[in-house]
């Protein structure tokens, strides 16, 4: 059991994905990499930021950061802790987050949503990943 | 926390006329040149004159329009600064127009980088309407659109919620001349979206309503809309259905027959409606044999449409042979090889068609979720009409 937004969260979501075969064949040919925000809302004073690096199929670095413009993402995603929850517990499909605005997908400067389309199983995969992970919620 | 969508429609016997009612000095139209030679842009233009109101014509749409071309209507409307984006046409038209109009915000960023999660605030420039000259897609009614990524020949399901027009006017003069072979491609659309709407796992008791009357009217009329197209009732059904249908799955999602008829449609360029019809039957009967659930919601449609009336299974299986007599009565292909595809091409596309059905949201949204070779087994099943038994 690791809480979450710690470097050992991150850790055992960089395994899952590494160990997911589904997901790997899914992401073969992915390139790009994501931070994620959970905003700050709910028991967090302070936003928290995640790093992935996801490469053809491998999840090469999964890493807790405070300083956002350490990296230059393809994509970021941004939502409230309460709605993080939901999507990595199973009980809010990250799609429809999307779509209702409850969540934010944000492109970096090379981003699309056009490419986010066409590896949606990838990304239904990824999230089925964050679901597998023991988590330690902060509220 | 879920949503639900829909604009403000006029519908009827002279529907038109509420062009007579908007506000506004300008309006920029996007349509194809067919529509312009058949003389449904006229209709409308002469309403916006009597009203005193300028327009200009973008009529470079094509079928499943292109980034390129949204691209091109992008500059051409900011060139314009319309008050109105009037999308006429069947649903490239309409789709064209949501995807136009948000080059109004944001001429800046491509046509696929539109996110659905963000605000782009277009109405502070102009408003959207679409005005359907075909019964089908339902884009009058949906916030999404698709457009072709011609770079790697895929078909983008793109939009936010802020796409859904503001107006949809259905007005049954302009749908009465649509030839039978499309009256029954976009009719396999409607029937298609209101059972995929209505069985949707994102489907509530907002979205059963529609989908379910949609179903209804087109199991009533949309033979005689084939057989007489001169009949202005079912003309009416039909149209009013296909915008139901498309409240319903718009808001929903829709489903498998969705997926795996975009895949077809992208490959071997089979029309849509007739694309998502043919897998209709094939992927309903996947659904049904892993989940007691959805055999309940498809008898549920059965027996409303009077269909059947015994047990689930009964009623989900009449559902289901209904489908495909009347997919036979209007003409439409009950296989793959019917529509003409060679079977070693086919055969050959099958890990590309998997795919891209994979790839699809819609792939997501049903009660059995399908592996890569439970849909390479759809696809070899579709080919030769085989039922499916997995």
């Amino acid at each position: 059991m690791e809480k979450y937004g710690t470097q050992g969260w991150c850790d055992l979501y960089m395994e899952a994905l590494n160990n997911s075969k589904a997901w790997s064949q899914a992401a073969k040919t992915w390139e790009g990499d994501f931070i994620f925000i959970t905003e700050k809302s709910g028991p967090l004073k302070e936003p928290l930021y995640e790093y992935l690096d996801l490469w053809h199929g491998v999840c090469r670095g999964c890493e807790m950061i405070t300083d956002p413009s350490k990296y230059s993402p393809e994509f970021i995603i941004s939502a409230p802790y309460a709605i993080w929850k939901r999507i990595i517990s199973n009980q809010l499909d990250s799609t429809q987050a999307l779509i209702t605005k409850q969540s934010k997908l944000i492109a970096g400067s090379r981003g699309t949503m056009g490419k986010i389309m066409r590896y949606t199983k990838a990304a239904n995969e990824l999230t089925k990943c964050t679901a597998s992970i023991p988590t330690e919620w902060l509220d | 926390m879920w949503t639900f969508s829909s604009p403000f429609i006029a519908y009827g016997d002279n529907a038109l006329e509420y062009l007579g009612q908007i506000a506004g000095a300008k309006a920029f139209i996007v349509t194809d040149e067919n529509i312009i030679k058949l003389g449904l842009v006229k209709k409308v233009t002469d309403q916006l004159e009597e009203k005193g109101m300028s327009w200009q014509v973008f009529d470079q749409v094509e079928p499943e329009p292109s980034l390129d071309t949204i691209k091109k209507g992008g500059v051409a409307v900011n060139e314009y600064q319309p008050n109105w984006v009037i999308g006429i046409g069947g649903g490239s038209c309409m789709d064209a127009a949501k995807a136009i109009i948000l080059a109004l915000a944001r001429p800046d960023l491509e046509p696929d980088a539109f996110i659905s999660s963000d605000t782009y605030d277009f109405r502070s420039k102009a408003k959207l309407m679409a005005i359907p000259t075909t019964s089908g897609t339902g884009s009058e009614a949906t916030w999404a659109y698709i457009l072709t990524d011609t770079k790697y020949q895929r078909k983008l399901g793109l939009g936010t919620t802020e796409c859904m027009p503001d107006v949809a006017i259905l007005d049954p003069e302009m749908v009465m001349g649509m030839p039978p072979v499309i009256t029954a491609d976009t009719g396999m659309d409607v029937l298609c979206q209101g059972i995929e709407g209505y069985t949707s796992i994102w489907g509530t008791a907002m979205t059963d309503g529609p989908g379910l009357v949609a179903v209804r009217r087109v199991f009533e009329t949309l033979e005689k809309a084939y057989q007489q197209g001169d009949d202005l009732e079912a003309r009416k059904e039909m149209m009013y259905a296909a915008t139901l249908a498309g409240m319903s799955f718009g808001n929903a999602m829709a489903g498998l027959g969705h997926s795996t008829g975009h895949a077809l449609g992208a490959i071997f360029h089979v029309p849509h409606g007739r694309a998502v019809g043919l897998f209709l039957p094939y992927t309903m009967e996947y659904l049904v044999n892993g989940s007691k659930e959805i055999l309940a919601k498809f008898a549920e449609i059965s027996r409303f449409c009077n269909i059947s009336n015994g047990s689930d299974e009964r009623c989900c299986s009449d559902l289901i042979e209904k489908i495909r007599s009347l997919a036979k009565s209007i003409g439409q292909p009950l296989t793959a090889k019917d529509c003409g595809i060679d079977a070693d091409e086919y055969k050959a596309a099958i890990p590309d068609l998997v795919d891209r059905a994979t790839n699809e949201v819609m792939t997501f949204t049903v009660s059995r979720i399908p592996e890569s070779e439970d849909l390479e087994k759809i696809f070899m099943y579709a080919y030769d009409g085989k039922k499916i038994d997995f």
